[in-house]
This record gives structure tokens, C-alpha cells and sequence, in this order.
């Protein structure tokens, strides 16, 4: 061991160490400091031994404890199903028309129709349910095929146009383009500008009031007020699904536009199909 | 030259064995600590009447409720800033006591302090005073020995788990949760939190003692950033007591150089080295030596609180400032002064609190809705919260200076709402403009949303935005 050197100006001693004269002093520190630290190092050594910890060829070492994030979390899931367990069985057995007036069952069903809803709906219709070109605004009181609880429940269970549930709302309107000559789509367009515009060509749209009547009066009503049996849209309000300026109307007498939805019924739980339902029941258009 | 070994990178502990001592500071000790003791074990047992629906218990943390209940004051979760202030008060009061007094909350209040004085107490009670003590630590292990260990520990033991069994008492309903512990049904967090704490206590006050405070401790370091010559602390008047020993010739001190002041550290430190970081300045030298100059008949205070100034001054031959001079100076009076700023503005804030609350978050996606009829409606998405013990009923307003007309999501037109006690419900409220009103086209409509308890007459309102169809 070396001998002991004392730094002159401190008196503290050296640990013997100089760098261009420059010593190191040593203030020893605890020792039981130094036990501290060995302590954690076994204390880490035995935790990656009890824990996920070593990266192995593919995948790391499990741990013996068998602990894993993945695995807390279901076990959260399924603590969090246990305690919810009776709201869904009360779900499941709920009048849905009279849902808003069980506060705590709707607060429930809302809440959880809006998780459901983020997940599978906002693709199409937005996280904000404001929907899209094409893709219905949920929050307006503009409904193609009803805004009624059952009505929205029947819509998400069998969905809209798709070809896997029979009972699925089914409706299509014909490609005017192949029917009418150019002129008359003008004036029909004219027509259903006139409804909700007051800048129309009033002969124009006089003309193409009979046009409508002949043709398209059958689903969208005399009134151009839409008809919700077969999901004919109201042409005479302020909501344009595809537009409302000539070309887009245009477009859409020619072409005959039309969405489709999956019949959520078919891959959804009945309790979140209820849940969904009451959620954008609740989005401010519900009726 | 003889050759020593240097010395090694680690120091082993050494043990400290403080002597009894009587006098004004440690009498003042022995006050204060029944004082904060009696506060911390009991607090959690004073019941305190808020209705049925709300706990009865004075001081209560809930955590699972997101409350502070602090007597008559209820403190929720969004309002922790009025914790944020009082840390901020500790903190500052924290830098006045130390720049005007030295360390005194090491001294006297530390909880460190406190229960190392305490396990003290227990450790002279059991195995004697100071040279007892010496000499049973450097005996052998007897059966006596062992005797005398076991009992002292197992009293350090009860009052560790009697001092981590008072904590959780503080989160839980107390009557509630000490039967649960002792029918040993209680909460795991529970048996855990008392489990680290009785460890904490019994290791750090029965065995770390000075070692938390030398090195554990970030305090010591800070708190010297806080004094400078002016501050008030425990020092040793060396003019007066150099040189020391016990020279009859007359030109010795007055120190007899008796190693009383040494032998009631608790801190193992010789105060007439000077101010040293470990010293955490309670006071029991000042008590052992005054003790030792009225027996040689010398005037007090050859160690005593005096400014490091002072000292100087003496030593020079004038006389000391008089002490609200150190006391009463600009950055005292500065600290006193922020101090008593954020507490002024807490108790200010404490008393406009309202008992009903709204807070308002506009739905901006997507920022408005158009109705068939061509009306523009806004989204707004309303927590009424009911900070009263009693079921509310709440009635909600709009007022604006332009027309627009207010609905709630399921109620419609109705505007009342039932808020039960102490709960947040959170409503979704739609405001509708007409396509003629100027609102429907306008960019944006300042509104302000009304909600009045009608039982009570207390009010809340807040001030939001209606988006027109040019906002897009």
C-alpha cells in the first residue's frame, strides 16, 4: 500500500494521485455507502432474474415471476369488465328508447359507445362524427335512414348496402346519365338548386320540376323531402351529402352516388352495438 | 519519517454516543417534540362533521376521490395549486428561519431530529448515559448485552411501526383502517406503507442517525446558501475561551477545554472548530457548556446563538448589534414579504371559491354543425361540478348579444340539471343560431354560459366562443 500523503494547503490526505501537480484529495465516503451501492447491484441482478430483462436471439429472458406488461394490462381489462359487469348485463336488458332517462346506464353506455366509436366508426364518419364527402355528418338532425334509437341500432346492426346481411338497408338510385339527355339533368339540377337556393334559372327549374316529378318523386317524395323507408335522402334542406353546387348535383344525377357500411351487428358484441347507438344517438341529432 | 499507510476510499461510521444534558434548549426540545409528535399521532383521530355524504375524519388524503379534506377546507384535485402554494410558503419559510436563525428547522423540527432524539431517549433509558453506553459497545457480547440490545430494539421497533402505522392513517378513514389492520384485513398499501416506514424510522433513527443528515440530506448544503454573518446561530466565542485548558496563570480562556460540548453532540462534531456542515445547530452544547461555566462561576454563553459578526465585533472589543438588527434586514424582509404574498393570495383565492363550478370545452371538432333547416349549431362540452354535500339541481344560462338559443343533449329546452353531491357531471349543451340571426354568419360570437345553484343563489359563469359559418 502506498504511504499516506497529506495536501498542505487542506490538510486533508491525497489519494497519492497528481496530474501535473494537481492532487487529488480524498474525503472518504461512507462506507456504508459502498454497501448501499453493492446492495443494489444485487438487488438488480436478482431483479432481471425475477423480471423480463435479457435480450435473448429472439425475444428477451421471461423472468421467473412470469410478470408481463402485456399480461398486467389484461388483467385490467378483465379487472375493469368485473366491476362493469352489471352495467352491461343492465345494457343488455335496457328499453333503449327510454335509456337518457337511467342516467347512469347512459353515462355508462355513451362513455363506452364513444371508445367503439373512435375504434371502428371515425374512419369514415370522423373522430368528431362530422363525417365527409359521402360519408353522413352523424351530429346534424339530417338522417337518411332514421334517427330514432331502434332505427340507429337497426342501421349499425345490419348496416347499409353491404353484401353480407341480408336485412341490411338496401336502396339505389339509377344512373340518370344513361336516362336523361344533357339538358334535362341541367334542369333537374336547376330544380334542385331552386329548393334551397334563391339564385335559380326559374324557367329552367319549372322544367325540371316535372322532370323530377316523373322520375325521381317516387323515393325522394313530391316534395323532394326524401323519403327514410328507402333511405332517399331530403333534397329540399341546407345538407348535401356529395355537394350542393350544379356541378356536384350534376355529378350526382348522372352517376347515381351511394355509400355502403359493414353490418356491425356481425362483429361487434350486442352490448357495444347498444352502446354505439346510444353514443351517436347522443351526438345532438338523436330524435 | 515513519510510513503510514494511506488512508482508504471508505469511511467506516463513527459511532456516536451523546450525553445527557439539562438546560433551557434542551427543555425547549423536549416541548417541541411532544408538540410535533402529539400533532403527527393524533391529527388523524380528530373527527370533524361534514354530512352524511363526505367523511367525518379532520385531515384526510383521499386518493381514491381525488380530496383533500383539511377541517372545513376541501381541497379537489384541480385545485392542488393551493398545495403548490403552501409547498412554495414551506419553502420560503424554509429560507426566512434559516437566513434570520441558522438552522433551526434541523435543530428542532427536523422529523429526523425529532425521532433520533426520541430513539436516544429510549437508548439512555435502557442502557445508560454516555460512558455506559461506551463501554457496553466495546464489551463483549454478554447475555446482558444481548439483553440490553434486544430490549432497546424492540422499543425503537413499536415506535417505528407506530409511527408508519400514523401515517396511512392519514389516507384512510382512522377507526376504519386500524380495525382493518389489526383484524389484518387492511389494504396491502396499507401493511406495505407501514412496513417501509417502520424500517425507515427504526434504521435512519436508530442507527443512520447523523449519517442522514452528513450525507443523505440535501439540505445542509442548501441551507448554508441561506446564512451569511448576520444570521443567528450556534457558535463558540473563541476570544473568550482561547486559549483553552486549565492554566491558572491567567492568560488561559475561558474553555476549560472539559469536552462537555463534544460529549452532548449529536452529531459528533467539537463546535470550537467553527461552523462545519454537520452541525444541524440544536443547541445542546450552548446547554452542557453554560452548565459547565456556572460551576466554574463564568458568565454564560461561551458557546451560544450569536451572529458570526458578532463574534468578530466582540472579539474587537465593541459591542454586539443588537439582534433585530440581524434579524430585521432586507433579505429577512424580502422572504417575509413572498411569504406573506402567496399566503395572502391563497386565503384570497380560498375565499372566492365557488361551491358550484363550470368549466366549458368547446366541441372544435368539428368547430360547428349545419342543420337541414340551415341553422348553425355549436358543441359545447359542460362539467357542472357540486362541491356541496347535498344533491343540486343546476340551472344552466346563455347570454349573449345576439340571438342564440340554448339546448341540452336529452333534456332539450329544460335547463335544469340534477348535479349529485360532490360529483362533476358532465353535460353536452348545443347553442343554435338561426340562418338569419347575424351569429350563423358571423366568424365567431363571444357568449358567456351561466350556471346557478337555485337553491342556494350561488353562481359560475365562463365565457366561450360561437363559431359562425365563416369560420371554416
Amino acid at each position: 500500500m502506498a504511504d499516506r500523503k497529506v495536501d498542505e494547503e487542506t490538510g486533508v490526505d491525497t489519494t497519492g494521485h497528481s496530474w501535473d501537480g494537481i492532487q487529488e484529495l480524498n474525503n472518504p465516503l461512507p462506507r456504508w455507502w459502498l454497501w448501499t451501492f453493492y446492495l443494489t447491484i444485487i438487488w438488480g441482478i436478482g431483479y432481471t432474474i425475477a423480471y423480463p430483462a435479457w435480450p435473448m436471439v429472439s425475444g428477451a429472458t421471461a423472468g421467473v415471476l412470469g410478470w408481463s406488461a402485456r399480461g398486467t394490462v389484461a388483467n385490467d381489462i378483465a379487472e375493469h369488465d368485473g366491476q362493469n359487469a352489471n352495467l352491461v348485463t343492465a345494457l343488455l336488458q335496457a328499453d333503449m328508447t327510454t335509456l337518457p332517462e337511467n342516467a347512469d346506464l347512459n353515462r355508462y353506455a355513451v362513455a363506452r359507445g364513444g371508445a367503439v366509436f373512435r375504434a371502428q366508426c371515425s374512419q369514415c364518419h370522423g373522430s368528431g362524427a362530422a363525417g365527409a364527402t359521402g360519408y353522413p355528418n352523424l351530429l346534424d338532425d339530417d338522417w337518411l335512414w332514421g334517427g330514432e334509437m331502434e332505427q340507429i341500432i337497426y342501421s349499425v346492426t345490419h348496416g347499409i348496402r353491404n353484401e353480407v346481411d341480408p336485412d341490411a338497408h338496401w336502396s339505389q338510385m339509377p344512373a340518370f346519365g344513361d336516362i336523361f339527355t344533357k339538358e334535362e339533368t341541367a334542369a333537374t339540377v336547376e330544380y334542385l338548386v331552386s329548393l334551397s337556393s334563391s339564385e335559380f334559372d326559374a324557367t329552367l327549374a319549372e322544367e325540371g320540376a316535372t322532370l323530377f316529378l316523373d322520375n325521381c318523386a317516387a323515393c325522394h317524395g313530391d316534395n323532394a323531402m326524401g323519403d327514410r323507408a328507402v333511405g332517399a335522402p331530403n333534397l329540399a334542406d341546407a345538407i348535401w351529402l356529395y355537394g350542393g353546387d350544379r356541378e356536384a348535383l350534376t355529378y350526382s344525377v348522372e352517376n347515381a352516388r351511394f355509400g355502403v357500411m359493414p353490418a356491425w351487428g356481425q362483429r361487434l358484441s350486442e352490448e357495444d352495438v347498444r352502446a354505439v347507438s346510444a353514443y351517436v344517438h347522443a351526438l345532438g341529432g338523436g330524435e | 519519517m515513519a510510513h503510514e499507510p494511506a488512508p482508504s476510499l471508505y469511511a467506516a461510521q463513527e459511532p456516536v454516543f451523546p450525553r445527557k444534558v439539562k438546560g433551557f434548549y434542551r427543555t425547549f426540545k423536549w416541548w417541541i417534540m411532544a408538540v410535533t409528535l402529539g400533532i403527527y399521532y393524533l391529527t388523524p383521530w380528530i373527527r370533524w362533521d361534514r354530512g352524511p355524504n363526505l367523511p367525518d375524519q379532520a385531515v384526510l388524503v383521499d386518493m381514491a376521490n381525488r380530496r383533500f379534506y383539511f377541517f372545513w377546507i376541501e381541497i379537489w384535485s384541480h385545485e392542488f395549486y393551493f398545495v403548490a402554494g403552501l409547498l412554495i410558503m414551506a419553502g420560503l419559510g424554509l429560507f426566512l428561519f434559516t437566513s434570520a436563525l441558522g438552522r433551526v428547522w434541523c435543530g428542532y423540527t427536523c422529523p429526523q431530529t425529532v425521532w433520533t432524539d426520541l430513539f436516544i431517549l429510549v437508548e439512555r433509558w435502557i442502557e445508560g448515559d454516555r460512558n455506559a453506553r461506551v463501554r457496553l459497545w466495546k464489551g463483549k457480547w454478554t447475555a446482558r448485552k444481548w439483553r440490553l440490545r434486544i430490549t432497546k430494539w424492540t422499543i425503537w421497533l413499536v415506535i417505528a411501526m407506530a409511527t408508519g402505522g400514523a401515517w396511512v392513517f392519514y389516507f384512510a378513514d382512522a377507526p376504519t383502517l386500524l380495525r382493518d389492520l389489526v383484524t389484518l384485513s387492511a389494504h396491502p398499501a396499507a401493511n406495505i406503507t407501514i412496513l417501509i416506514l417502520t424500517l425507515t424510522t427504526f434504521i435512519f433513527g436508530g442507527f443512520m442517525r447523523e449519517q442522514v443528515c452528513i450525507y443523505m440530506c440535501p439540505w445542509p448544503r442548501i441551507q448554508a446558501a441561506m446564512m451569511d454573518p448576520d444570521t443567528i446561530t450556534v457558535a463558540y466565542r473563541e476570544w473568550r475561551g482561547e486559549p483553552r485548558g486549565k492554566k491558572r496563570d491567567g492568560t488561559a480562556g475561558d474553555c476549560i477545554d472539559c469536552m462537555a460540548c463534544v460529549n452532548v453532540c449529536p452529531v459528533g462534531i467539537d463546535i470550537r472548530d467553527g461552523q462545519q456542515m454537520e452541525c444541524i445547530t440544536c443547541a445542546l452544547c450552548i446547554d452542557a457548556c453554560d452548565d459547565v461555566m456556572a460551576r466554574i462561576g463564568k458568565p454564560r454563553g461561551l458557546i451560544d446563538y450569536l451572529a458570526l459578526s458578532d463574534e468578530e465585533a466582540e472579539r474587537a472589543g465593541a459591542q454586539p448589534r443588537p439582534l433585530w438588527q440581524h434579524v430585521l434586514r432586507l433579505r429577512t424582509i424580502i422572504y417575509t414579504a413572498m411569504w406573506a404574498a402567496i399566503g395572502l393570495g391563497l386565503v384570497y383565492a380560498l375565499f372566492i371559491r365557488s361551491d358550484i363550478e363550470l368549466t366549458v370545452s368547446p366541441v372544435r371538432n368539428p368547430t360547428f354543425v349545419l342543420q337541414s333547416d340551415g341553422s348553425i349549431r355549436n358543441i359545447y362540452d359542460v362539467r357542472l361540478r357540486n362541491k356541496l354535500g347535498d344533491d343540486r339541481q343546476f340551472h344552466l344560462s346563455l347570454i349573449s348579444d345576439d340571438i342564440l338559443r340554448i339546448e341540452l343533449e336529452g333534456l332539450g329546452r329544460e335547463l335544469a340539471i340534477d348535479v349529485p353531491a360532490n360529483e362533476t357531471i358532465l353535460q353536452r349543451v348545443y347553442v343554435t343560431a338561426r340562418p338569419q340571426d347575424p351569429a350563423a354568419s358571423r366568424n365567431s360570437t363571444p357568449l358567456r354560459l351561466w350556471v346557478e345553484d337555485l337553491g342556494s343563489g350561488d353562481k359560475a359563469s365562463w365565457d366561450t366562443i360561437f363559431n359562425g359559418r365563416e369560420s371554416q
